[in-house]
């Protein structure tokens, strides 16, 4: 029964979304020849409660892939950005 | 046909003049309109309703509306039959027919309950230990017995011919419950000028005033109020809707009856609406349930609640008993006391408190009412209906003749709702019972479910709530309603505090699910003595009424035993739904052809007008077979193959994904997503591909083409074209978002067909005039974009599934059943065939070609022999995980290729594989993925994924289903059956 406000389209029932996991976990560049850290970013998730950040796709709408700050606990929504800023942000820090 | 002997000649809300004629167990009553199932049952003297759940005891009318834990019912026959209905919740109409349940031969003589046969063969705990302690495989000794003892209705087996729609609403302002408190919440958030919602799960708003008499002034308030909310444009009042639920971000869910009140529903109206209701703020307003008191045969038919009694006097004009014993611990028994006194009954008060109130003995004894205080009721006597009762007090125990006995043990606040959030209710013990918590932000609680046992006070604090929920405060507006003045001046109360216990025989704290005192003395002694424990232990509370007239009574039970106080010994929270939901509401119309989607192809009409059979793939309808090619499917499929393999056929592709794929990186993107190769592909080429996921197992595979310099064209297997494309977007946008590549699903904008066979060139040839086909423009995995001389846009493919030559066109979507029939037509000379699903699967089986079965998330490149596509010297999608050791290992299951010893045997798709002369025990060494006869070879062929895999080649193993009882010895062999050089492609 979320709401999530997509940056592009406004805000929407979650029913147009499709979930994608895990957004802080970090995805090894594509020549990373390291099995332990492919393995880590395929398979190991934590299950936090509270603030969490992951990936929700704008599957019935725009279809761009966002990153949205969900609290587990309650379902509030806290923060949605479009994956594509999030991730160049993230490679700037 | 018996008359309404208990109908009072005045009062009540119902209506006199409209006779409602209905039966129960076969026999023929009257009622009126405006009553319930019960209170007509009620009228006609009938308090025998029931068996009980597991003892089979007889049973009566306790309450008057969805607390009732007794009076379950089948209503309804055929297709419309409805198992554990409350008769009280059940609106009467004429010609309603009603059922009892769980008894046998009949209500009045139930074999199972003689000597209580019943109660020693299941304690509590039985299914609790039957189903998790060691004499769990008991369990399969016991159920033809309890399934047939034990249990509620039965559902109907016919299809429901009723209609269910689910909708939604919005508002500012949504109340639940339409009594005193409710309805000033929604006149004060009304009047504000906000969007108000108010839901009432009852036919009639009112709520607790509807235990009030016609001509009181409680009676006046509730008219005035609810006609000025009537004539509110902004407020919304819907009765007969329940909520039953509430959810993350202000939803709420609730069930409107909207004609479960009439015999079936108008045609096509819906017989019930499930809301799904958005509200920015919520004051819930739900109101309390009267505790029963405990005390020895307490489920005897005929020992009600007493605020059910007021009802059924007041709001049905029922007088439910004649000679009346009413058992008390608090004052708001004495309302039903005098009002039955006055209808004609004797009574007798029995009060469990030394000294109640000073004015409360002066208005009995001017209503003649016999007052015995500091006593109580320990046991009912009586079978099919109460006789009496024995009352002990300090000097000692005397029997009162009796018919009814209305039972008034304190208020228990509706705290259900409140707590689906997961807010645990908190013992509140100025007031003895649990109440809402501090609810979230926009969440209200008002009314007797916070404990406001006042009227005055319960309207009070409704409009203060709703002015807050259309956000103002108080002194922005007129002053809030004067009280209701109901209960005709006695406060409400809760109990005296005082622990309950059970008396001589058997004390019932939960009716519905006969858990006695003893029940709880029994799990307390085995150390079932959390509150979660005891429930799931001796399964009180676990009724479809959510134990609403047991459960406190339960945990002060299980609080004495514990010698702790009830906060010490904890509660629970409640989940939804509230009261039962039909299956047939939470679907909808998303039943049969409307469960989900139908996707047809542009060309769907063309194989519909040949009588093509059709097969569900996915969301998609796709053409199985053609019947004009055999009499069944199995002749009718390798008829087609034969025609392919023979002539040529045709076969409608348009399910296939599509994805344009445009950009300057785009070749590094295609690079990096495929196993193989992509940056040596030319313009005008195309490539067949296989995509791995990050874990390194095969996730999709199609052909993809280079159209341009910077634009491809891929397609990918029918299942995952909506996987493939959100994963592309997914890479683009958080892995790669460098990269200037966009990519557009173009699924839906092209229709394709596959003309496959040695003579598909010349089809082609004579179908698109103006466009070269010639093997030069044309070579196998070429590719171009024309248009025909009349101008029809196509892009042809020359790839090939079948392994014969082959082409697959596309055009625009709304071409599709033009260019199908120009293919047909200019096909007729050459012999061409329409093929479906099953030829084409069968023609790549022959070839071994992976598909579905084959790519079913489980396997590797390897497993499929497709190790040698991947590139060793470029990164790519999977290319690191795909070498943990596990998937590499030599003895993993691998694709080859199987045909029967005998050569007439028949194999099955997704029959398992042994090694010959093995026992048929566990899983096999492998299993056979897909089958198909060889029209060529002259028996059956199937692709297999088998341990060791090509290094079995030449081996005998037997494919063995046991479901079907079958057992094929089979060879090991290559997976490609026909033309293992590729040379048909050519031909
Ligand atoms: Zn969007």
């Amino acid at each position: 029964m979320l709401r999530i406000p997509c940056p592009f389209c406004g805000e929407r029932d979650h029913a147009e979304f499709s979930y994608g996991g895990d957004a802080r976990v970090q995805r090894p560049a594509l020549d990373d020849r390291s099995e332990e850290r492919w393995y880590r970013y395929v398979f190991l998730r934590d299950n936090p409660r509270g603030p969490h950040r992951e990936f929700w796709q704008h599957v019935g709408g725009c279809r761009a892939w966002l990153v949205v700050e969900r609290d587990t606990g309650n379902h509030e929504i806290l923060d949605v950005r479009f994956a594509a800023d999030a991730m160049k942000e993230a490679q700037c820090e | 046909m018996s008359e309404q002997r208990a109908r009072l000649a005045r009062g009540g809300r119902i209506d006199r003049s409209r006779i409602c004629t209905f039966t129960f167990d076969g026999r023929t009553y009257t009622g009126c309109a405006g009553d319930t199932v019960a209170s007509a049952l009620l009228a006609n003297g009938v308090h025998l309703v029931g068996r009980s759940f597991k003892l089979h005891r007889p049973r009566g009318i306790v309450g008057a509306g969805v607390d009732e834990p007794n009076a379950l019912l089948t209503l309804r026959g055929g297709g419309r039959t409805e198992p554990n209905i409350q008769a009280t919740m059940a609106e009467l109409y004429d010609g309603l027919s009603a059922v009892s349940q769980n008894r046998w031969p009949s209500l009045a003589l139930d074999a199972l309950s003689i000597n209580g046969l019943f109660s020693r063969f299941m304690p509590a705990g039985f299914y609790y230990k039957t189903f998790m302690g060691p004499t769990r495989g008991a369990w399969m000794w016991f159920e033809p017995a309890i399934r047939r003892a034990a249990g509620l209705g039965k559902a109907a087996r016919e299809r429901d011919p009723d209609r269910y729609e689910r909708e939604h609403a919005f508002c500012d302002v949504l109340v639940v419950g339409a009594g005193p408190a409710g309805i000033a919440a929604a006149l004060a958030a009304g009047r504000a000028g906000s969007r108000v919602l108010l839901l009432e799960q009852m036919a009639t708003a009112g709520g607790a005033l509807l235990d009030e008499r016609t001509d009181s002034h409680a009676e006046r308030w509730r008219s005035e109020h609810l006609a000025e909310l009537e004539a509110l444009d902004n407020v919304t009042l819907m009765t007969r809707t329940t909520v039953f639920g509430v959810y993350d971000g202000g939803v709420t869910g609730a069930l409107e009856r909207v004609h479960d009140h009439e015999p079936e529903p108008p045609r096509g109206q819906p017989r019930q609406r499930l809301w799904t209701v958005r509200a920015a703020r919520t004051v819930f307003a739900a109101g309390s349930t009267e505790r029963p008191l405990l005390f020895g045969d307490n489920d005897c038919p005929g020992v009600m609640l007493a605020s059910a009694a007021r009802r059924y006097l007041n709001h049905f004009g029922v007088l439910p008993g004649r000679r009346v014993v009413v058992h008390a611990n608090n004052d708001s028994a004495y309302a039903a006391a005098g009002e039955l006194r006055r209808a004609g009954a004797e009574v007798t008060v029995v009060d469990r408190r030394e000294q109640p109130a000073p004015d409360v003995g002066a208005a009995l004894r001017a209503d003649s009412i016999e007052l015995i205080s500091g006593a109580r009721v320990e046991r009912a006597h009586g079978r099919h209906r109460v006789r009496a009762v024995t009352v002990a007090d300090a000097r000692g125990t005397r029997r009162l003749d009796c018919d009814l006995v209305c039972v008034a043990g304190g208020w228990s606040p509706n705290v259900h709702l409140a707590s689906h959030l997961g807010h645990r209710p908190v013992y509140d013990a100025r007031v003895g019972a649990f109440v809402p918590d501090t609810l979230p932000e926009g969440q209200f609680a008002v009314g007797t479910m916070t404990g406001e046992l006042d009227d005055a006070g319960a309207v009070a604090v409704g409009w203060r709530a709703g002015l807050a929920a259309a956000g103002q405060t108080d002194d922005e507006r007129a002053p809030a309603p004067p009280a209701t003045a109901a209960a005709s001046g006695w406060v409400h109360a809760h109990g005296n505090g005082e622990a309950p216990r059970g008396g001589p025989g058997k004390t019932f704290v939960d009716l519905q699910n006969d858990v006695t005192d003893r029940d709880v003395a029994l799990a307390f002694r085995e150390g079932y003595r959390s509150v979660e424990h005891l429930k799931r232990y001796t399964t009180l509370g676990m009724g479809t009424d959510q134990g609403r007239t047991s459960n406190i009574n339960g945990l002060e039970l299980m609080a004495g035993l514990r010698g702790q106080s009830i906060p010490e010994t904890g509660t629970t929270t409640f989940r939804p739904p509230f009261t039962p939901v039909a299956l047939g509401a939470l679907v909808g119309r998303r039943t049969g052809r409307h469960f989900r989607p139908e996707r047809r192809t542009p060309m769907h009409d063309c194989h519909r007008e040949r009588g093509a059979e059709f097969v569900r793939a996915g969301q998609w309808l796709r053409p199985r077979y053609y019947p004009e090619h055999g009499a069944d499917v199995d002749t009718a499929y390798v008829a087609e193959m034969r025609a392919v393999r023979e002539a040529v056929g045709m076969v409608d592709v348009s399910t296939l994904g599509k994805i344009d794929v445009q950009g300057p990186d785009a070749p590094e993107f295609l690079n990096r997503v495929y196993a193989n190769g992509w940056l040596k592909l030319a313009v005008g080429k195309a490539r067949y591909g296989a995509m791995l996921r990050d874990d390194g197992l095969v996730f999709d595979d199609g052909t993809t083409s280079r159209l341009a310099e910077h634009r491809y064209f891929m397609t990918t297997t029918t299942a995952e074209a909506g996987p493939v494309m959100s994963w592309l977007e997914f890479l683009l946008d958080t892995a790669w978002p460098d990269l200037r590549v966009h990519v557009t699903s173009v699924s839906d904008q092209w229709a394709g067909v596959a003309v496959a066979g040695s003579s598909g060139g010349h089809v082609l040839a004579a179908a698109l005039d103006g466009v070269d086909t010639s093997d030069d423009t044309l070579p196998p995995m070429g590719v171009r974009d024309a248009t025909t001389d009349d101008g029809l846009p196509v892009r042809i493919l020359r790839v090939s599934f079948s392994g014969e030559r082959a082409y697959e066109v596309y055009t625009p979507a709304g071409y599709g059943a033009h260019l199908w029939e120009r293919l047909m037509a200019a096909g007729q000379p050459h012999g061409i065939e329409p093929y479906g699903t099953e030829a084409l699967g069968g023609l790549r089986i022959e070839k071994g070609h992976p598909a579905g079965p084959e790519l079913d998330g489980r396997t590797t490149l390897d497993d499929l022999g497709l190790g040698r596509m991947a590139r060793p010297n470029k990164p790519f999608v999977g290319d690191v995980l795909r070498h943990r050791p596990a998937l590499e290992s030599e003895d993993r299951r691998r694709l080859v290729g199987l045909q029967p010893v005998e050569p007439g045997a028949r194999l099955r798709a997704g029959a398992l594989v042994f090694p010959d002369g093995a026992p048929v025990e566990g899983h096999g060494i492998g299993h056979v993925t897909s089958v198909t006869w060889s029209p060529t070879l002259g028996h059956y062929v199937a692709l297999a994924l088998v341990a060791g895999g090509p290094a079995r080649e030449g081996e005998i193993v037997a494919a063995a289903s046991p479901v079907h009882g079958e057992h094929v010895r089979v060879q090991v062999v290559p997976g490609v059956f026909l033309d293992p050089e590729g040379e048909r492609i050519h031909a």
